[in-house]
């Protein structure tokens, strides 16, 4: 069936490098123009590293954008640390009803907007929300605490926000693991840490690394959690790109941030599949 | 292990407690932006004053409920109008797509594939301003040699459908993509055998076969739509859709009816999600 | 190496369903199907058999329209099929895996072509109720793809393609995937649902069983040729192939030295092994010195008990029992020539006369001239 071939194959390429091409391609050829330029004069523009140079010399800049990575690296750790057991027990200790029920409810969160989450949590960390007085009913406190706007909460609030995109690649690869290996493994003489290292760690792979690596960019492109949790001294680099673009209106420096936020991201992305040896498409899919 | 490897009891009740805890932790801040939607204060927060429904209902301008809150039901209607738009889009680009990949074979195949997966990888707030980068010096251009103000390449409905669809169709292609790729050829080469015509087999067999993904993708599209935020807060202007509106209140700090439009989100995000449950079961079976 | 199918009758009136006419077709390098012709008479259950990668598949999608030939023409009741695609052809196929629409009901699949046809409701509801009682599901229209059974399955994706009324219905294997208690019953069943209404099948498999017990004719395919056309009978007791007389049904197998031919029986001589003389086989001849293989089937195997001598004229070994294979009346003894260490398979009639046969145990195995065949080693379809 695959005859005439030509007049569909360009039917269909057509819809898919107009959208590419248009939406994705074309834009961050122009934010990489962009954040190549200075102005000289109204109206007037050079080529120029100026912007990128701004970034290496003001502290407050690149401080924020190592913040901004080493923060997401923890949180992505994090994630994977709380995912795993959770996962490792929907996959292999449950079945049937349970099963899909726990797993069900691991997706709830992921269907409710970000933005209700993130809400969710203020409730509880303010000074008047829900765990500071529940400190202060069971005493353990005198007075309100404020566990909101410090990096903790910034922290619980990614960690949370990613829970699904870790939990769902390692369910899904610890179910295609076959309780009968894990049977031979102690058959053989194998006990927990030695099953759960040279077993189950290895045949999960490829679902830690593409948990980790959406995790880790959905992290380090997240504005909302640190912006509602981590309030004014949240310092993450996104903010700094929508006070460049809204604020400022220094759309030059903005769009040179732009490009640096997404060198480190493919930076350590790759980092990410060449220590594993896996390829973006076979994470992705 | 698994069930069928006994551990000692004090491992089997620890792992549950943990797991337990982790549910807690899954469903604690949902449960109190839902429980808050009920509270008879100005303010989401203990103590608890008893029941109302007034933060539904109520239509006094120091009580106003969802119900009575135009600037809010607008905004719904916004984000209705932008998920409709961009979940069309998206799924008939998916759908092309899906055709593309699976059932051609073309030079730098594998590369345009990784192409089409970078929307997802791209942070969202970048996704964003470099559409907004792309659109304004295309406005600029058309503004400057044919003294034409083209409204729709500005912030606004446009551009937020167009940011939106861009990445949501990587998702769309993914969940189609998958389920063509699963179909069995012999289907199609069984019903034009048969004497069904090329367009037949596709009216036929191929696209009701694909049917269930197509539904389950454009749940998920409406749903990412209707609950984006960081491509959307780069794109929009007057008009604002739902998560910018609740943005903004959050920030002014808000009363209850925040609680109610979250709750009321809940439940909506949930029936579409069990509904897209149910399609992938059916799809299954 | 390809016979005309009908060569034996000279009745000239007989309608000939397909015709195929030095028919070719390369992958690449590589060779699928090699200048196959043949000729099916209407009404046959024709079986083209032969090991996985043969050329059969390609084949039969050749007929059926999925692929065109390179060269060679595809003739169905003498009307070329070249450049008719496939919906147009009056040949339908029952798929390896079946293909049947899980997103439709049993009588929407049994529908499908009619509707393709514009046929009036009306009278695709009467001939879809028909097509269901013809294969004993009259009940089952309304039930979904996935409640059938296996069986079932079987006789709704026949029924599909019968309801067209096509001259040829295509068999793709499609029993390969039920397990062997059904499996032999379809084999009846298919067998006695085409002689029931007539249609012209063509069936390909690699199971020898399945093109022996339902077939009029069998093809025997190797390398994207035809080794043999035949009768199941002929292809058992007269193979004209080494690879034919190796591929169906089982026979122990010798590779020998021609020392002396004598008309239609020649001796071999077995390298460090016994001389074996047998009658001469196949199409190609044999002189002295060239290589052959020789094949006995272990049914002709007699084992000599007691005071009994083997004729003079018969090839006669000295053996040890390996083991004892029990399998009903299939029963086999696994035996061990004393002199070489050959292993070799005699069957073993469950007749009570070898029940005190012991694993280990010595004994005389004995076979006539006429039940061994030696082939010229030197045809391409014997070079594996």
């Amino acid at each position: 069936m695959k005859q005439h071939t030509s007049i569909f194959f360009w039917l269909l390429l057509a819809p898919f490098a107009l959208w590419l091409i248009l939406l994705v391609i074309i834009p961050h050829i122009d934010m990489l123009g962009i954040a190549l330029r200075e102005q000289t004069a109204p109206r007037e523009y050079a080529f120029s590293f100026k912007n990128f140079i701004e970034f290496f010399t003001e502290p407050l800049y690149w401080r924020t954008f190592m913040r901004t990575a080493v923060m997401s690296i923890l949180a992505t750790a994090l994630t994977l640390l709380i995912a795993f057991p959770v996962s490792y027990y929907i996959a292999k200790m449950l079945r049937g009803r349970s099963k899909s029920f726990l797993f069900l409810l691991c997706l709830i969160p992921f269907w409710v907007s970000e933005l209700v989450r993130t809400y969710g949590w203020m409730i509880l960390l303010r000074e008047t929300g829900v765990i500071s007085n529940a400190l202060q009913w069971a005493g353990l406190v005198s007075g309100p605490v404020e566990l909101l706007y410090n990096d903790a909460a910034i922290m619980v609030g990614l960690v949370y926000t990613s829970m699904l995109f870790m939990v769902v690649p390692l369910v899904t690869v610890l179910e295609s693991l076959d309780d009968d290996i894990i049977e031979a493994s102690y058959d053989l003489g194998g006990n927990m840490w030695t099953t759960m290292r040279q077993i189950v760690i290895p045949h999960a792979m490829p679902g830690i690394v593409s948990g980790c690596i959406i995790v880790f960019m959905m992290t380090l492109g997240n504005y909302l959690t640190p912006n509602l949790l981590g309030g004014k001294d949240s310092l993450w680099f996104t903010e700094q790109i929508y006070t460049q673009f809204i604020t400022r209106f220094n759309w030059e420096l903005g769009s040179a941030f732009g490009i640096l936020l997404l060198l480190l991201s493919s930076l350590i992305v790759w980092l990410g599949l060449k220590l594993s040896r896996q390829t973006l498409t076979s994470t992705m899919t | 292990m698994i069930p069928s490897i006994s551990q000692p009891p004090s491992l089997r009740w620890t792992y549950r407690a943990y797991i337990l805890l982790f549910y807690i932790f899954l469903i604690a801040p949902l449960a109190v932006v839902a429980t808050f939607a009920f509270n008879d204060s100005l303010f989401p927060s203990l103590p608890w004053n008893g029941f109302t429904l007034d933060w539904f209902t109520g239509d006094t301008p120091q009580r106003l409920g969802v119900f009575s809150d135009s600037a809010m039901l607008e905004s719904v209607g916004v984000s209705a109008f932008i998920a409709f738009f961009v979940t069309a889009l998206s799924i008939f680009v998916a759908t092309t797509n899906a055709f593309l990949f699976e059932r051609y074979d073309f030079r730098f195949k594998e590369f345009l594939y990784m192409l089409m997966l970078l929307p997802l990888v791209i942070p969202g707030v970048i996704l964003g301003i470099s559409i907004l980068i792309s659109s304004n010096s295309m406005a600029n251009y058309m503004d400057e040699v044919f003294n034409l103000e083209v409204e729709f390449l500005r912030p606004g409905l446009v551009l937020v459908i167009l940011g939106q669809f861009a990445f949501i169709t990587t998702i769309a292609t993914m969940v189609i993509g998958a389920r063509l790729r699963k179909m069995d050829r012999s289907l199609e080469e069984a019903a034009y055998n048969l004497g069904a015509s090329k367009t037949a087999v596709l009216r036929t067999i191929t696209l009701p076969y694909l049917r269930p993904a197509m539904v389950g993708a454009a749940i998920v599209a409406f749903l990412m739509s209707f609950e984006n935020f960081n491509t959307t807060l780069m794109l929009t202007s007057s008009d604002s859709p739902l998560t910018i509106t609740m943005f903004d209140r959050l920030r002014e700090g808000s009363t209850p009816e925040l609680n109610a439009v979250s709750l009321l989100l809940m439940i909506v995000s949930g029936v579409l999600a069990l509904i897209s449950v149910f399609v992938q079961k059916k799809e299954d079976s | 190496m390809t016979k005309n199918v009908t060569a034996k009758d000279s009745n000239t009136s007989t309608i000939i369903d397909l015709e195929t006419r030095n028919v070719n077709k390369h992958y690449g390098d590589f060779t699928a199907v090699d200048n196959v012709s043949l000729q099916i008479e209407k009404g046959s259950f024709f079986s083209i058999l032969g090991p996985s990668g043969c050329g059969k598949t390609t084949l039969l999608r050749m007929i059926a329209g999925f692929d065109e030939p390179d060269s060679g023409d595809i003739l169905i009741q003498s009307n070329s099929m070249l450049g008719v695609p496939a919906n147009k052809r009056p040949a339908n196929m029952v798929f390896q895996h079946l293909a049947l629409f899980p997103m439709m009901s049993v009588a929407d699949n049994v529908a499908y072509g009619l509707k393709q046809r514009k046929v009036n409701p009306a009278e695709i509801s009467k001939r879809v109720k028909n097509a269901l009682e013809s294969v004993d599901l009259g009940d089952s229209g309304k039930k979904k793809i996935s409640q059938l059974s296996g069986g079932q399955k079987q006789r709704i994706a026949i029924a599909r393609c019968l309801v067209l009324e096509p001259k040829l219905l295509l068999l793709d294997e499609p029993l390969g995937a039920l397990d062997l208690k059904l499996r032999e019953h379809m084999k009846v069943e298919l067998k006695q649902m085409q002689s029931r209404v007539g249609t012209t099948f063509i069936y390909i498999t690699h199971d020898q069983s399945e093109a022996l017990v339902m077939s009029n004719k069998v093809a025997v395919m190797n390398n994207g040729a035809f080794e043999q056309v035949g009768t199941p009978s002929d292809l058992y007791y007269h193979p004209e192939t080494s690879f034919v007389a190796g591929f169906v049904g089982d026979a122990n197998r010798w590779k020998a030295k021609v020392t002396q031919v004598d008309h239609v029986r020649c001796t071999t001589q077995v390298a460090n092994g016994p001389a074996l003389r047998g009658k001469i086989t196949g199409t190609k001849p044999i002189a002295v010195g060239d290589d052959v293989d020789v094949f006995v089937r272990p049914e002709a195997i007699k084992i000599i008990q007691g005071e009994d001598k083997p004729q003079e004229s018969d090839n006669s070994l000295q053996c040890r029992v390996v083991d004892l294979l029990f399998n009903g009346a299939n029963s086999a003894a696994l035996l061990e020539d004393i002199a070489t260490g050959k292993e070799l398979h005699v069957a073993l009639p469950q007749t009570g006369e070898y029940i005190g046969l012991q694993k280990g145990e010595s004994l005389t195995i004995a076979w006539s001239q006429d039940q061994t065949h030696c082939f010229s080693a030197r045809s391409k379809s014997t070079s594996k």
